[in-house]
């Protein structure tokens, strides 16, 4: 029998796999394919303090091996989350890992005060959102603001604190150093590529946000890259997305230096993708007489 | 529960230029499906799939048949399916059209590639509903006889005046509704046609409902991509066309996108 299991920030998932933040709402949905117990945990839904309506459309423009999107955080707020989504959710047998964005400092903190107690397993302080105005990317593009709301959320919860970070940065390592600095737990990584598309018919960008963010199996070996530079840069932890689509992608991102994986936009194309992860990893441990998946991470042996 | 799968494609034609008619075997499915509903398609070596509207259901066949036209490389995709390919399918997705009771009379307005879905839901009336159709030329005026096989009283229009009447379906609708006004009408074409058909229903008094097209990710209501504006209880809210439509009462669409 194959140990699936990791720990992640003393948080332990009966396996690897977590359906990734914006990717599988609250769960509500995928329950109609497959039980959520097959799953590691949830990232749910991007939170905020109160309701979001997001962008206009169109919000999404595919592209090669992926797609750009600009939800602009849709939500109903943190309130709705706490009294309708999670009590529904805490019956289902997975790790819920509630993703908070605060438009501010203050309001990321006042976020995860209002968790406490609730009985989430894990925040992920989302400070990379490319398609909202105030908080999002502004906070993980800049070290300082990133390390400033990652302490204001550690000062306000006990909960384990993971952050999200910004690909969009010159350097990912430094961001990572400053959250790890302000108290996070682990960070997760990496969040859309900020992108674009345009109609030549029009002359008009086809999201209605004009830009968007990427993300599928186009954007794989970038975060391979950055998850393997953020091993190598801090002690914390590693969740790793960015374009899985398979176990041995899921594979590929733990050798890089993740514990545990996230999947997202390939739920789209297969709403499976995130069980078959499940099970293509405990016959690649078999496959391969690995007897425990954590024994791989952060097993790359570079030239 | 929802059903992914790949099913057999048992009969395809092609009706018109660049749009193709599929009947795909997949019993559940079909059991399941309601007028008006969708269903996600993969095309092979494309990342979405593509939402296609449920042309008619065969309970007892265990077959449904989706009737789509070629827009991009993707569709053109799953136009290259044969008869005995097997097609892969997220489906029956979406909120399908409400059905009044036996003996209530029913227009069903279908604009260009928005007519399949109305052939499933005139069907349910028979020869108490008349179907408008909108083409912009003789060539592309397709399904018009199997509105008749069915009892339906098929009126064409087309841009041109090659086939039917020379006009809009906005026109016929007006003609027909003085004719004998209709318990409900149901609609499904480019929005601007929506938007006139939604404001003759609400002149009349009619009760008129609405399916809505939009660019699709998940198709199942979790990535919040596919919106449209809509009012409710007096508040305007971004919903999502996969999930909370693809088919809206005509009042609560924003038709200004």
């Amino acid at each position: 029998m194959v140990d699936l299991s990791v720990s992640v920030a003393g948080v332990e998932f009966k396996n690897p796999v977590i359906p990734a933040s914006g990717c599988f709402g609250y769960g509500r949905e995928y329950e109609k394919f497959y039980p959520l117990s097959k799953l590691g945990g949830i990232s749910v839904k991007g939170t905020t303090r109160y309701e979001r309506m997001g962008n206009p459309g169109p919000r999404v423009a595919e592209t090669t091996a992926g797609m750009l999107n600009s939800v602009g955080l849709q939500n109903g707020g943190v309130e709705k989350f706490l009294s309708y989504e999670l009590p529904n959710l805490k019956t289902k047998g997975t790790r819920i890992i509630a993703n908070i964005a605060g438009s501010t400092v203050e309001e990321s903190g006042e976020l995860a005060a209002m968790l406490n107690g609730s009985g989430v397993d894990m925040i992920e302080l989302n400070i990379s959102c490319p398609n909202v105005k105030q908080g999002g990317a502004a906070f993980g593009t800049d070290c300082k603001v990133a390390g400033a709301v990652t302490k204001a959320v550690r000062d306000a919860t006990d909960i384990p604190l993971m952050v999200k970070l910004s690909p969009n940065v010159t350097s990912i390592t430094d961001i990572a150093k400053s959250v790890e600095a302000n108290g996070a737990d682990a960070v997760s990584l990496i969040n859309t590529l900020l992108g674009m598309r345009i109609d030549i018919k029009t002359r008009r960008p086809v999201l209605r946000n004009n830009v968007g963010g990427l993300s599928g199996p186009a954007v794989f070996p970038v975060a391979v890259r950055m998850v393997w530079q953020t091993a190598n840069a801090v002690k914390i932890p590693i969740v790793g997305m960015g374009g899985i689509a398979s176990a041995e992608d899921a594979v590929e991102m733990m050798m890089a230096g993740a514990s545990a994986v996230q999947v997202g936009a390939a739920i789209f194309s297969d709403p499976f993708v995130p069980v078959k992860i499940v099970d293509g990893l405990e016959r690649w441990c078999t496959d391969n007489g690995v007897e425990r998946l954590s024994d791989i991470i952060g097993t790359v042996k570079p030239w | 529960m929802y059903t992914q799968g790949k099913y057999p494609i048992i009969a395809k034609k092609a009706i018109a230029k660049g749009m193709f008619d599929l009947t795909v075997l997949c019993p559940k499915v079909a059991d399941e499906a309601q007028p008006g509903q969708f269903v996600q398609v993969s095309a092979e070596g494309f990342f979405l799939r593509r939402p296609i509207s449920i042309c008619d259901i065969d309970k007892a066949g265990g077959t449904i048949r989706l009737v789509f036209e070629v827009r991009g490389s993707g569709t053109e995709k799953i136009s290259e399916l044969n008869c005995g390919d097997y097609i892969d399918i997220i489906a029956p997705l979406g909120n399908g059209f409400k059905v009044l009771e036996s003996g209530k009379k029913a227009i069903c307005v279908g604009g260009g590639i928005g007519t399949p879905p109305m052939l499933c839901i005139a069907k349910k009336y028979g020869s108490n509903a008349r179907a408008i159709s909108g083409f912009r030329n003789s060539s592309i005026a397709i399904l018009q006889e199997e509105f008749r096989a069915a009892g339906v009283n098929a009126v064409l229009c087309t841009d041109d005046g090659s086939a039917g009447i020379r006009g809009f379906v906005t026109d016929a609708l007006r003609e027909e509704i003085k004719k004998e006004r209709p318990d409900i009408i149901y609609a499904c074409g480019p929005m601007v046609m929506l938007k006139n058909v939604a404001a003759i229903a609400q002149e009349n008094g009619i009760e008129c409902q609405v399916s809505l097209e939009q660019r699709m990710a998940c198709g199942v209501g979790a990535c919040l991509v596919c919106v449209c504006r809509t009012v409710k209880d007096g508040r305007e809210i971004f919903s999502h066309v996969c999930k909370d439509g693809p088919v809206f009462d005509s009042k609560e669409v924003d038709f200004s996108g």
